[in-house]
């Protein structure tokens, strides 16, 4: 077991997946003297070489297009978008040529791409740094989609994802990346947990309080505040995102009766409604309230000094976990 | 020949690599090509140019002062291409319109944007600045690239409205590997729009340097799309003026679109944010101090004979103003309101956003104060 922060544990994953295979190769913007913006890279270039670390010119569609090119001649290309705001410039490449590739070709082309993207809010960034575009890949048949939320699982999940034979879209909680966590450096990849599968990380009994990437902590946090009124959530971290564990929230809502979604994106046609109707599908019989969505607005993300008027808060959270319970809550008294 | 002929056919360009007008020791050079264009700047008008450069710097530093002191989230510096912004924007009409990057506060300061416009939005407090019609600028652009393609619509906009306005592209080395940018000269060549692809070359793409962009002067990327190039001296705001005013007398002229290099530096940080002691040498930097924008025209200015002393004590009065100014405003940068998250998603009425805004409205008037508690570890 060692201490690291959620960045210093995706870097000691990239380390691990360099030394043990000669055919993934880092690329992106700033990656390799830098060390990325976020550092998530750092060092690595001195330790692998500018030919394992590679900064690339400032084109998305050329690094993700090329990355194409590199997974055909069997090569694992594990690039970083700078910052979620980005990927768009590349959008084309993964979900047009990357995600498709596979089928395509009948199977004989792999596309063991792993796209990094330092996503979402919080950090009072500019235009373009704070954006949560992860449901447009995860809409994306051909792509797997995960996101990490704290050092253990970082560190393992990108591993899994550079192992993977599938294109993986890695989603980083950018406001999560100093934040330190005991992350088991000596256990075998193969008996880690598998990177499709979510994670209970708070039990509870009363309502089932679903979530993923930076939003995991601030439901902890709810679901301590909610203990001290009597309230138990269980709290569940998807970590992936496609796709989604629902055996995992429906094993929980079977037991809750109730289900809030959490997530920073946009609500309309997100993740939440996703999860909100696939369970609906599975646990109709066993649900006491219609399944609650809390996410950002459908807004374009706003300027800094607004942005907790946006992404979902602790207060956020608990308002919808009382809509879930039917307490007393903003929507009290309103004909949808 | 005029110089936009020799635009045309790749002449402009010099033996040492880019044209320039006024030496790094501020002397003034004769250039054949370029001269012509700038017999109007005599040395009121040169004093005028020497003012502009240092108040905008004194601008750029008191806004790194701001972020330093937590009053602003980020702040790109411009220290060093004081000359690329001043001289090109100099050589625009009213009518004509900007497309710039983020960097370009000395360009908005040309086009009479108040540098507390420019830094609202670096401070968090609003989506944009300034209303663009009313500058001939459109709101800065984060996406690297990006503008290139408004610029060039907007230029092919107007010419089929007949007019001789022209549009101009700022952008940076690192840009000019995007898609974008290579499919806007496509467009302003094909089209024969009247549009300036204006080059700030300033070395390095955050910590990757020019040459990982390109293997040959930027100013040539134009020429296999047809749009010819001229690579200046980006530090001698004469020459950068001189050879945007070519270019734009080409595109008013029906000639089409330019490609300008203009060779400069970024002698501070790429952002407050950035570092760039992890990947430049001291060595470069001095280098590049020696070929200060500002001090050569003061040199030339010194040379034919002005009081530079009381000349700088004069722009330092004015630059203490328009620093101070700048301070000032934020006192009366209040924080947007809640609610103004929703505003302007549509230009029409959204029923779901609509109800969206109705349910956060109730949301928030379960708080006493009306306002939200803080993110994270806020109680209720
Ligand atoms: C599409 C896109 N990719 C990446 C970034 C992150 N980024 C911001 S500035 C920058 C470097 C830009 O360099 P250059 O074009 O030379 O302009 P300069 O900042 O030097 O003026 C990068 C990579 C971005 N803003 N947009």
């Amino acid at each position: 077991m060692t201490t690291l922060t959620l960045g210093a544990a995706i870097n000691a994953g990239l380390r691990n997946s360099l030394a043990n295979d000669d055919r993934v190769v880092l690329m992106g913007e700033d990656i390799g003297t830098l060390g990325g913006v976020f550092r998530i890279t750092d060092g690595l270039k001195a330790e692998f070489g500018a030919h394992r670390v590679v900064d690339t010119p400032l084109s998305e569609a050329g690094i993700i297009g090329t990355a194409v090119g590199l997974a055909y001649r069997g090569y694992r290309p594990v690039v970083e978008i700078q910052f979620d705001g980005f990927i768009y410039p590349g959008f084309d490449q993964i979900v047009a040529q990357v995600a498709k590739l596979h089928r395509r070709s009948r199977g004989t082309v792999k596309m063991p791409i792993t796209i990094r993207v330092p996503f979402g809010g919080g950090i009072g960034a500019a235009e373009h740094h704070s954006e949560s575009p992860e449901a447009y890949f995860a809409h994306t048949a051909g792509l797997r989609v995960v996101s990490c939320s704290d050092a253990a699982d970082a560190y393992v999940m990108i591993q899994q994802a550079i192992a993977s034979d599938d294109p993986v879209l890695f989603f980083e909680p950018k406001r999560r990346y100093h934040v330190k966590g005991e992350v088991d450096d000596r256990a075998s990849l193969a008996d880690a947990k598998p990177m499709g599968i979510a994670s209970v990380v708070t039990s509870g009994s009363d309502v089932t309080l679903v979530t993923y990437g930076a939003l995991v902590q601030v439901a902890r946090d709810a679901a301590i505040a909610a203990a001290e009124e009597g309230v138990s959530i269980e709290v569940i971290d998807l970590r992936s995102l496609s796709p989604l564990d629902l055996v995992t929230v429906a094993d929980s809502v079977r037991r809750t009766g109730r289900l809030v979604i959490a997530h920073e994106a946009g609500q309309q046609l997100g993740l939440g409604a996703e999860v909100a109707a696939s369970i609906t599908e599975r646990c109709f019989e066993y649900l006491e309230a219609a399944p609650v969505r809390v996410t950002g607005h459908d807004i374009p993300y706003p300027p800094a000094k607004l942005e907790r008027h946006h992404v979902p808060d602790l207060d956020r959270m608990l308002d919808g976990v009382d809509r879930a319970l039917g307490r007393p809550n903003s929507l009290s008294g309103v004909e949808a | 020949m005029t110089p936009s002929d020799r635009v045309a056919t790749g002449l402009l360009t010099r033996a040492d690599g880019f044209v320039q007008l006024i030496t790094p020791e501020g002397e003034r050079r004769a250039d054949p090509d370029l001269d012509r264009w700038v017999v109007d700047i005599d040395t009121e008008a040169l004093r005028g140019l020497y003012r502009d450069m240092s108040v905008l710097r004194r601008i750029d530093s008191e806004g790194i002062a701001l972020q330093r002191q937590g009053e602003v989230g980020l702040w790109p510096p411009l220290l060093g291409q004081e000359a690329a912004q001043v001289g090109s924007a100099r050589a625009l009409r009213s009518d004509d319109f900007v497309f710039g990057s983020y960097r370009e506060h000395g360009v908005a300061w040309v086009r009479g944007i108040d540098p507390a416009d420019v830094l609202r939005v670096w401070r968090g407090a609003a989506s944009s600045g300034w209303n663009p019609y009313d500058y001939g600028m459109a709101v800065p652009q984060i996406i690297i690239g990006a503008q290139s393609l408004h610029a060039t619509g907007w230029a092919m906009g107007a010419k089929w409205d007949g007019s001789d306005a022209a549009a101009v592209a700022y952008f940076g080395d690192g840009a000019t590997s995007e898609g974008d940018v290579n499919e806007a000269l496509v467009f302003a060549a094909s089209f024969e729009a009247p549009v300036v692809f204006f080059c700030q070359n300033n070395g390095w793409a955050i910590s990757e340097p020019v040459g990982l962009q390109s293997k040959q002067p930027l100013a040539q990327r134009g020429d296999g799309f047809g749009v010819p190039g001229i690579r200046v001296d980006g530090n001698d705001v004469l020459a950068v003026l001189a050879a945007t005013r070519i270019a734009l007398d080409r595109a008013r002229r029906g000639g089409g679109p330019t490609f300008i290099e203009a060779v400069t530096y970024r002698m501070g940080p790429h952002t407050t944010a950035d570092d760039p002691k992890r990947y430049r040498t001291d060595d470069e930097l001095a280098d590049w101090r020696a070929r200060d924008p500002i001090a050569r025209v003061g040199a030339l200015l010194a040379a034919s004979g002005l009081d530079l002393e009381t000349l700088e004590r004069e722009v330092e009065v004015e630059a203490a103003r328009a620093a101070g100014a700048l301070r000032a405003s934020i006192a009366t940068m209040a924080d947007p309101e809640p609610m103004t998250v929703f505003d302007h998603v549509y230009a029409e009425p959204h029923s779901h956003l609509d109800r969206q805004r109705e349910q956060y409205a109730r949301y928030l008037a379960q708080f006493d104060d009306g306002a939200s508690a803080q993110t994270e570890g806020g109680a209720r």
